[in-house]
């Protein structure tokens, strides 16, 4: 694929240091905390944006706080950039290292350290898997809220990277919203801690400028998370609906009237068709778009609750309802969303944009960007999380055809730019990364820029935390 | 403090920070100024309020989002919500009682004080509800921060950092929030006559419950009387609120007073008298006393409330009830603030922070209204304050060592 995104050019210095570099981080580490040979590096050479990759200088695989403060104390002596990883799931190049980084991979700091049901707390280390917190939980009664797609694999260090959600955040919020406390370390390796297990912070809510800011301010290597009680049933049910309007329609009357179902998820057509051939989820075929309106509660809650809902379906013209009588039927609904990005992978390449919009404006931001699409001769599937707006239309593409690898990107710049006009911004939950770190502009004036990179300089004067992402390579304050 | 700049637009207040920090002239920022005695004392050569600034800009309630200018007064918001059944999620406290202030409280001010009551324990902080803002900073510079959807990574969480930053970061201008439905019913479970050890327990095990209790505090036998007129039952009050759906509320308050009525007296109050007492928690009724006796707010884990109260009563005269499931302390102290002896304590028990939120105008010169922070941490929070307000002139003092 022909590149657009550029990457800040490798520092001649640091690349000609690299062996020596490499010696002194071997001093620093265990022989297994340091990747360096060319072969072994390559596995970090991506993440899920895969069309861009670049080797790292080396890999270090801290396994204590400690270890990861010395890393950093010698990079930022020594002026080399360092890229943090945990996953590497991210879908818009958050963790793509460069010729000159040192990536600070934090898998291996995979321990639960405390879970406290009286306060309602998990303390874990920053590689612990985001479904590793849930798994760990469960027995006590207990779940980790934000949910993504991706919570097999995807590290809690991530999701603070990302302030990623999920399919139920409508109810629960994003990490944000469910992060009570880091242990932080800066880029010159001064070890912080932010946050605790009592809620609001004493001074400035730093922690609420890290949660989401893409390794730019620092490296999680704990954090303390809110759990929630299990609800005590959930029930998910599919409407079929004849078109994309009626559906969306459907949506801003259901938040409009005062019911917050925990989750409503939306599929269009291609989406229902990718995902009903893999997961066999029993997706109706015959309908336009699908939502999938999920409650919680008691029995008699969830049954008023879905009465009301059923009722503003049918005001809307829904074709289908299916309740589910069982927890297999249930799980099966949700197998067919949660596997609607890997279903997609199998028959085509795809890039997955991530803009949010207001609700007002879904039906046509779907019906635009369609048109968009259609316009560069792809194709495109809509799946997303209906109930915020945050959508995920998922563009059709051949990567080996440089030509439609290019027009699939600009398609998908059109489609961020659409979102952004409407009201909207370019990632709900994704992050900026590269991929969209050079659209900035449209959604921030020269000024809202400046103002926030120069908080990112509060943290990292010289630019070395995971220097190619997020603002614009032009334009950034002078180190 | 001479001058009082009240602009009325955002035009106009960003060209008085632009023509104040190049003549160094300091500024002290409120709204309503009814929290204007929240923080250390400010020195400043000017006033500049937010009132000029007023007005509902945009709200579509199937949206849940409203945005307004930072001088739209807060009761002017909470009754368009209400008029459309909805309503702001965490529960802004009303700081004039305590405080002994009056004037009308501005959402601008809500949001730059965090200001979060009861319901802040399920449902999230005044900073969770913030999508949006529109901001001066100390530049003279409009700023444009966050959006007005639900989900939004785009950049830098400025709106994070400038909520509950108490006017030293930015002045803002406009806000965007999120609004939730209100409930349509509610009820409060009152377990009645328990210490505050076996009340901590109780609200653990009810939040540990699937019934969704929405808030819970602690009411000791010595504040229980100031509630509703005195009307709540014998004994100190450990109260839940539920709310929900008519077919919801009952069905979860029979599983409360099930479990929790096997060891102590359970009652209930319902709809308007639960509201009610709600709001006077949220308010601190017990001590808005007219006095300037110290009222401290402390959060801490909520297994530690009742053990820093209980540490601090052997040596020092207090008053003290619970809301956050006991992890939200107000204490009130019978003369000394002892700063020392409580931020001692709460170390010892895991960490948190105290905020003197009242005190008579001598020990708030001495004593500092918010929770020191480590050395890294507070240098770190000066660089930033630096990168808003390069000039020091938003609020100098009010959060001292900023
Ligand atoms: C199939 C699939 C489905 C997905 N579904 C969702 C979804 O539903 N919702 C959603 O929000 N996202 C989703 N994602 C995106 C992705 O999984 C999230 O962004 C996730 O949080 C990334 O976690 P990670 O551990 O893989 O982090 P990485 O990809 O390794 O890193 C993500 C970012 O965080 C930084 N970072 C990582 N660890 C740390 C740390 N310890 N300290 C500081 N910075 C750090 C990195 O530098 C990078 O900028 C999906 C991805 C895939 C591939």
């Amino acid at each position: 694929m022909s590149e657009t995104i550029a990457f800040l050019k490798p520092r001649a210095d640091v690349l000609a240091r690299r062996s020596t570099i490499i010696a002194d981080l071997a001093d620093l580490l265990p022989p297994e905390g340091l990747v360096h040979e060319p072969r072994e590096l390559v596995p970090f050479e991506t993440d899920a944006f895969v069309s861009y990759r670049r080797l790292p200088l080396a890999v270090a695989l801290p396994t204590s706080t400690a270890e990861v403060a010395a890393v950093l104390r010698y990079c930022h002596r020594y002026g080399i950039p360092v890229v943090p990883r945990g996953a590497g799931t991210s879908l818009c190049g958050g963790a793509i290292p460069q010729e000159d980084a040192v990536v600070i991979g934090l898998s291996r700091l995979s321990r639960i350290l405390e879970i406290d049901p009286f306060n309602r707390t998990a303390t874990v280390q920053a590689g612990v898997t985001n479904l590793a917190i849930s798994d760990a939980v469960s027995p006590e009664g207990f779940f980790y809220a934000p949910d993504p797609s991706s919570q097999l694999a995807c590290t809690i260090g991530g999701n603070i990277g990302m302030n990623s959600g999920g399919a139920h955040c409508l109810k629960y919020g994003v990490t944000t919203n469910n992060l009570l406390g880091v242990t932080l370390v800066l880029v010159d390796g001064t070890v912080i801690e932010l946050g605790g297990k009592h809620l609001d912070a004493a001074g400035y809510d730093l922690l609420g400028l890290v949660c989401g800011s893409e390794g730019q301010l620092g490296i999680v290597t704990e954090a303390t998370v809110r759990i929630l009680a299990k609800p005590e049933g959930a029930r998910p049910v599919l409407f079929g609906f004849e078109t994309s309007e009626e559906a969306g329609a459907c949506v801003a009357d259901v938040i409009g009237s005062g019911i917050i179902p925990v989750a409503i998820e939306f599929m269009d057509k291609p989406a229902i068709e990718i995902c009903e051939a893999f997961a066999k989820a029993g997706y109706p075929l015959d309908v336009g778009a699908l939502l999938i309106v999920e409650v919680e509660g008691s029995e008699a809650e969830m049954d008023a609750m879905l009465s009301l809902i059923v009722e503003i379906a049918r005001r809307h013209g829904v074709r289908t309802v299916r309740e589910c009588q069982s927890a297999t039927e249930a799980a099966l609904i949700w197998k067919g969303r949660k596997s609607a990005f890997g279903a997609t992978g199998r028959i085509a390449d795809y890039i997955c944009m991530d803009g949010t919009v207001p609700l007002s404006q879904l039906s046509h931001v779907l019906k635009r960007t369609g048109e968009i699409v259609a316009g560069f001769g792809l194709r495109v599937a809509n799946v997303f999380h209906a109930g915020d707006g945050n959508m995920h239309p998922l563009i059709l593409f051949n990567a080996n055809d440089p030509v439609e690898a290019a027009k699939a990107e600009t398609a998908g710049n059109e489609i961020l730019k659409l979102c952004v006009d409407a009201g909207g911004c370019l990632t709900g939950e994704h992050g900026v990364g590269i991929e969209k770190r050079d659209l900035m502009r449209h959604q921030y004036s020269e000024a809202d820029l400046a103002q926030q990179m120069a908080v990112r300089a509060a943290f990292d004067p010289q630019w070395l935390m995971n220097p190619s992402k997020v603002f614009p390579l032009e334009g950034r304050p002078a180190a | 403090m001479s001058a009082i700049l009240v602009p009325v637009c955002e035009e106009e207040a960003a060209g008085m920070i632009r023509a104040a920090a190049a003549a160094g002239r300091r500024l002290a920022i409120s709204g309503g100024n009814t929290r204007s005695g929240f923080g250390s004392p400010v020195s400043a050569d000017a006033v500049l309020r937010s009132a000029g600034m007023s007005g509902i800009v945009a709200y579509d309630p199937a949206e849940m989002v409203m945005t307004a200018r930072a001088g739209t007064p807060l009761a002017e918001i909470e009754e368009t919500l209400l008029d459309n059944g909805q309503m702001l999620s965490f529960d802004p406290i009303d700081h004039r009682a305590i405080m002994g202030t009056d004037g009308e409280p501005t959402i601008g001010g809500v949001f730059a004080t965090n200001a979060s009551g009861p319901r802040r324990l399920s449902a999230g902080a005044a900073r969770d509800s913030l999508l949006g803002i529109r901001f001066v900073n100390g530049r003279g510079e409009v700023i444009r921060a966050g959006g007005r959807v639900m989900k939004n990574v785009t950049g830098l969480d400025l709106v994070k950092l400038l909520a509950g930053s108490h006017g030293t970061l930015g002045f803002l201008t406009e806000v965007t929030f999120r609004v939730l439905p209100r409930p349509k019913t509610e009820q409060t479970i009152i377990v009645s006559g328990l210490d505050d050890e076996a009340a901590a327990r109780v609200m653990a095990a009810a939040m540990g419950l699937s019934v969704e209790v929405s808030a819970a505090a602690h009411l000791p036998e010595s504040v229980r009387g100031r509630f509703l007129g005195g009307h709540l039952p014998e004994g100190a009050a450990t109260v839940l609120r539920l709310e929900g759906l008519a077919a919801s509320v009952p069905v979860r308050a029979a599983r409360l007073r099930e479990l929790f009525g096997r060891h102590a007296p359970v009652s209930a109050n319902e709809n308007e008298a639960s509201a009610h007492l709600w709001r006077q928690i949220r308010d601190v009724a017990p001590y808005a006393d007219s006095t300037s006796r110290p009222v401290w707010r402390v959060s801490v884990a909520p297994s530690a409330g009742f053990q820093v109260v209980a540490a601090l009563r052997l040596e020092a005269g207090i008053d003290a009830f619970y809301d956050w499931q006991g992890g939200l302390v107000w204490m009130r102290m019978e003369a000394d603030p002892e700063p020392d002896l409580l931020r001692r304590a709460i170390a010892h028990f895991g960490g948190g922070h105290a905020t003197l939120m009242r005190a008579s105008a001598q020990m708030r010169t001495t004593v500092p209204a918010f929770e020191p922070l480590s050395p890294a941490v507070a240098a770190l929070s000066a660089r930033v304050k630096q990168q808003l307000d390069p000039a020091g002139i938003f609020n100098p003092g009010k959060m001292a060592g900023l």
